[in-house]
C-alpha cells in the first residue's frame, strides 16, 4: 500500500476524508464554544452577531441571588458528596483489593450498577422514599443521591490504581507493628493518592453537573445551579444563562483535564513498575 | 476486608436499591383502594358478576364512605379509581357528597336515587378489580390494555392508546441516534487510529471536551445554535441556502442533532481504544495477498473492529433510551420519550403506579438490551475509557 505512487482518486480520497474529520470535530466542539463569545453579549438577546461586548451577564451571574445561591448550594453539596463517595468508595475498593472472594464481583456489579441505570429512574424513585422521609428539598437528601452516582466512578478509579500496588507492602507495615489504619494512611493512601483524587474530583463534577436527579429532589427554596439553567432554557433564554454555563463549563473540563492528567501519569507509572519487575 | 466493603453495600442498598425496589412495586401496588374500602373489599367477593350486587354490598359501600365522608382520602381513592373507569370520580364525589344513611331499608335503591351510575354493572366490575392487595391495571395500562367487565384483557379506545406509540418513537429515535453515531464516529474513531501520536492527542481533546463538558450546557447551545434567529439559520440564510428561517429545534431534528451530539463520544472512545489495538500488519497482509482495499476493510478491518462497534452502539443505545433532559429542552410534544412520561406522571400528573410501570419496562428494555450486547462483547468492554 505505501511506497506507491499516490494516484489522483487516493489524493481525492485523502482530501476528502481531512475534510469530514475537520467538519465533524466543528460539530462536536462547536457547540460548547459557543456559549463563550455569546455569555460576553452587550445585548438582551442570544444571537450573532454580538451588538457588542459586555460583561453585564458575569455581573448578573456573580450578584442576583438567584445565581449566587445555586452556585452556592452546588459547591456545598458537591463537596460533601465528594467526601462521603470518596470515603465510601477509597474504603470498598481496598476492600475488593484484598480480598479475591468470590462475593467481590458480586459486590463490584451492585456497587457499578446505579450507571447502567436511567438516571430518570434513579430520580424518580429516590424522589419517591425520600418524600416519605422529608428529605426533598434538603442538602441531605440530594447529598445521598449524588453520593448513589459518584460512588462507581471512585470505586473504579481506586481500584484501577490498586492494581498497581503491592499487598506486600501492607503486610510489612502490619509486620513491623502499624495499626491497619496507621498502614493505610501512611503507606497505601500515599501510594493511591492520584487514584483517590481522580476518583474524588469525578465524584465533584458528578454532582456539579448533575441535572435529573435535582429536578426531582431540589425545591424553590433549594436549586443547584444545573437546576437554575435548566429553568432559565425552559422558559426564558436570557443571556446570564450563558455565563452560568461558561461556569460550569469551565468547572467541569478543568476538573476533567486534571483527571486525564492524573489518570496518564498512573498509568506512566504502572508501565514503569511492570517493565521493572 | 468485608468491613471496608460494608459501608458501601449497605448505603447502595438503602438509597438506590430500596428506592428502586419500592418504586418498582407501585406498578402492582393496590393496597390504597381495600385500605380505603374494607367492608366493601370484604364483601364484594360474594357478589356472582353478571347482575348486581345484592344489598350488603352496597351497605358496606356506604358504611366505608361514611368513615371517609369529608376526608383528603376519599378524594385520592376517586383519582385512582377515575384511572380505572374515567368519571368514577364524579360518582363517587357526588356520592360522598349526598350520602344516605347506613340504615335504610334498601342501600341499592338509594345510592342509585343518588348516582344512577351504581346501577351499571361495569362500575361494579371495575371497583372488584380494584379491591385486590395487587393489580396488573398500570401495567396494562402502560400496554394499552384494559380489563373488560368481564375481566378480559383489551385493548383500549384509539384515542387512549399512546404507550406503545411511545415505546416504539423511544426506539427508534434511540436506534436513530445509534446508527448516526456509528456512521459518523467510525470514520473520526479510524482518523484518530491512523494520526501521528501529537495529532491523535488533540483529537482526543477534541472528542473529551464535549465528553466532559455537562449535558445541560450542550443541549442549552444547542437551543440557542438552532433557533429560528439562530446561528446556523443565519448563516444558511446568509450563504443563500435558505430564504427563511428552517425549525431546526423544538421538534425531531433538534432531538436528533442535539442527541447524536451529547452521545458520539461515547460511540468514538470505545471504537477508539479498539480500532488503535488492530495490528497494522494484519491490513498488509491481506493487501500483500491481492486484496483491494476496499477488501482489506470488508474481510479484515471492519471485523476487527466491530467489538468497538458493538460496544460503543450499546452504550448510545442504552443511555439514548433513557434520555428525559435533552428531548425535554429540544424536543416537542411529539418528540418526547419514556423519560419524560415518567417524569410527567410523577411530577404533573402525580399517578404514581403508571409512572412505575413505565419505569419497569425501561429498566426491562435497557437490562435486555445490556444482556444481549454484553454477552456478545464481553461486559469489560462496556466502559467509554
Amino acid at each position: 500500500m505505501q511506497g506507491a505512487p499516490k494516484t489522483l482518486l487516493q489524493h481525492a480520497a485523502g482530501a476528502a476524508s481531512r475534510i469530514y474529520t475537520i467538519a465533524m470535530f466543528v460539530f462536536l466542539i462547536a457547540p460548547v464554544l459557543v456559549v463563550l463569545p455569546l455569555s460576553f453579549t452587550a445585548g438582551q438577546m442570544l444571537v450573532f452577531p454580538l451588538p457588542g461586548w459586555s460583561t453585564q451577564w458575569y455581573v448578573e451571574f456573580f450578584t442576583n441571588p438567584l445565581w449566587t445561591d445555586a452556585l452556592r448550594n452546588s459547591v456545598v453539596i458537591g463537596v460533601l458528596t465528594t467526601l462521603l463517595a470518596t470515603a465510601l468508595g477509597t474504603a470498598a475498593a481496598v476492600g475488593l483489593h484484598g480480598a479475591k472472594s468470590r462475593w467481590s464481583g458480586a459486590v463490584i456489579a451492585l456497587l457499578v450498577t446505579p450507571l447502567a441505570v436511567p438516571v430518570v429512574i434513579v430520580a424518580v424513585a429516590t424522589f419517591y422514599l425520600f418524600a416519605s422521609l422529608q428529605l426533598v428539598g434538603t442538602f441531605l437528601g440530594l447529598v445521598l443521591a449524588h453520593t448513589v452516582l459518584a460512588l462507581p466512578f471512585v470505586v473504579v478509579t481506586v481500584s484501577a490504581t490498586l492494581q498497581g500496588y503491592d499487598p506486600n507492602l501492607t503486610r510489612a507495615a502490619a509486620s513491623l507493628g502499624a495499626a491497619p489504619w496507621l498502614a493505610f494512611r501512611t503507606v497505601t493512601l500515599p501510594i493511591i493518592a492520584p487514584g483517590v483524587i481522580s476518583g474524588a474530583l469525578f465524584a465533584f463534577v458528578t454532582s456539579f453537573d448533575e441535572l435529573v436527579v435535582a429536578i426531582f429532589l431540589s425545591s424553590p427554596q433549594l436549586r443547584t445551579l444545573p437546576r437554575q439553567i435548566f429553568s432559565g432554557v425552559s422558559e426564558n433564554i436570557s443571556p446570564a444563562i450563558t455565563a452560568a454555563a461558561v461556569v460550569l463549563l469551565f468547572v467541569s473540563v478543568l476538573l476533567m483535564a486534571a483527571m486525564e492528567a492524573l489518570r496518564r501519569r498512573s498509568e506512566r507509572m504502572r508501565r514503569a513498575t511492570e517493565n521493572a519487575t | 476486608m468485608l468491613a471496608l466493603m460494608a459501608p458501601s453495600v449497605v448505603f447502595v442498598c438503602l438509597v438506590f436499591v430500596l428506592p428502586i425496589a419500592l418504586f418498582l412495586f407501585r406498578a402492582v401496588d393496590n393496597s390504597d383502594v381495600p385500605r380505603a374500602l374494607p367492608k366493601l373489599a370484604s364483601v364484594i367477593g360474594t357478589w356472582n358478576e353478571g347482575e348486581l350486587p345484592p344489598d350488603p354490598v352496597y351497605r358496606a359501600l356506604i358504611e366505608d364512605l361514611t368513615v371517609l365522608r369529608g376526608s383528603s382520602e376519599l378524594a385520592v381513592l376517586a383519582r385512582r379509581l377515575n384511572y380505572a373507569l374515567p368519571g368514577f370520580r364524579g360518582t363517587l364525589t357526588r356520592t360522598g357528597r349526598m350520602l344516605p344513611a347506613a340504615d335504610v331499608p334498601s342501600a341499592k335503591d338509594a345510592l342509585v336515587a343518588v348516582d344512577a351510575k351504581w346501577a351499571d354493572p361495569e362500575l361494579w366490575a371495575v371497583l372488584r378489580q380494584q379491591t385486590g392487595p395487587v393489580t396488573d391495571f398500570f401495567l396494562l395500562t402502560a400496554l394499552d390494555r384494559k380489563r373488560d367487565v368481564a375481566g378480559e384483557i383489551v385493548p383500549v379506545a384509539g384515542d387512549q392508546a399512546i404507550f406503545i406509540d411511545l415505546y416504539g418513537r423511544t426506539l427508534w429515535v434511540s436506534l436513530g441516534v445509534t446508527l448516526f453515531c456509528v456512521i459518523l464516529g467510525f470514520p473520526i474513531a479510524a482518523a484518530m487510529a491512523r494520526a501521528t501520536p501529537a495529532v491523535a492527542n488533540w483529537m482526543l481533546l477534541g472528542v473529551l471536551v464535549p465528553f466532559w463538558t455537562s449535558l445541560l450546557v450542550r443541549t442549552t447551545a444547542w437551543v440557542i445554535l438552532l433557533q429560528n434567529e439562530g446561528l446556523v439559520n443565519r448563516t444558511l440564510i446568509w450563504l443563500g441556502v435558505l430564504d427563511t428561517p428552517l425549525q431546526l429545534v423544538f421538534n425531531r431534528t433538534g432531538v436528533y442533532i442535539a442527541m447524536v451530539h451529547v452521545l458520539l463520544p461515547y460511540m468514538i472512545l470505545p471504537l477508539y481504544s479498539v480500532i488503535k489495538g488492530i495490528q497494522q500488519s494484519h491490513l498488509r497482509a491481506a493487501a500483500s495477498l491481492g486484496a483491494s482495499p476496499l477488501r482489506v476493510f470488508l474481510t479484515v478491518y471492519l471485523p476487527l473492529s466491530m467489538p468497538g462497534v458493538v460496544a460503543g452502539a450499546t452504550l448510545v443505545f442504552v443511555s439514548a433510551v433513557g434520555f428525559y433532559v435533552t428531548p425535554a429542552l429540544v424536543g416537542g410534544p411529539r418528540d418526547q420519550m419514556i423519560g419524560y412520561f415518567i417524569s410527567y406522571f410523577t411530577n404533573s400528573a402525580v399517578n404514581w403506579g403508571l409512572a412505575s410501570a413505565l419505569g419497569a419496562f425501561l429498566l426491562l428494555l435497557v437490562a435486555i438490551t445490556y444482556l444481549i450486547l454484553g454477552k456478545l462483547v464481553g461486559f469489560d468492554r462496556l466502559k467509554v475509557r
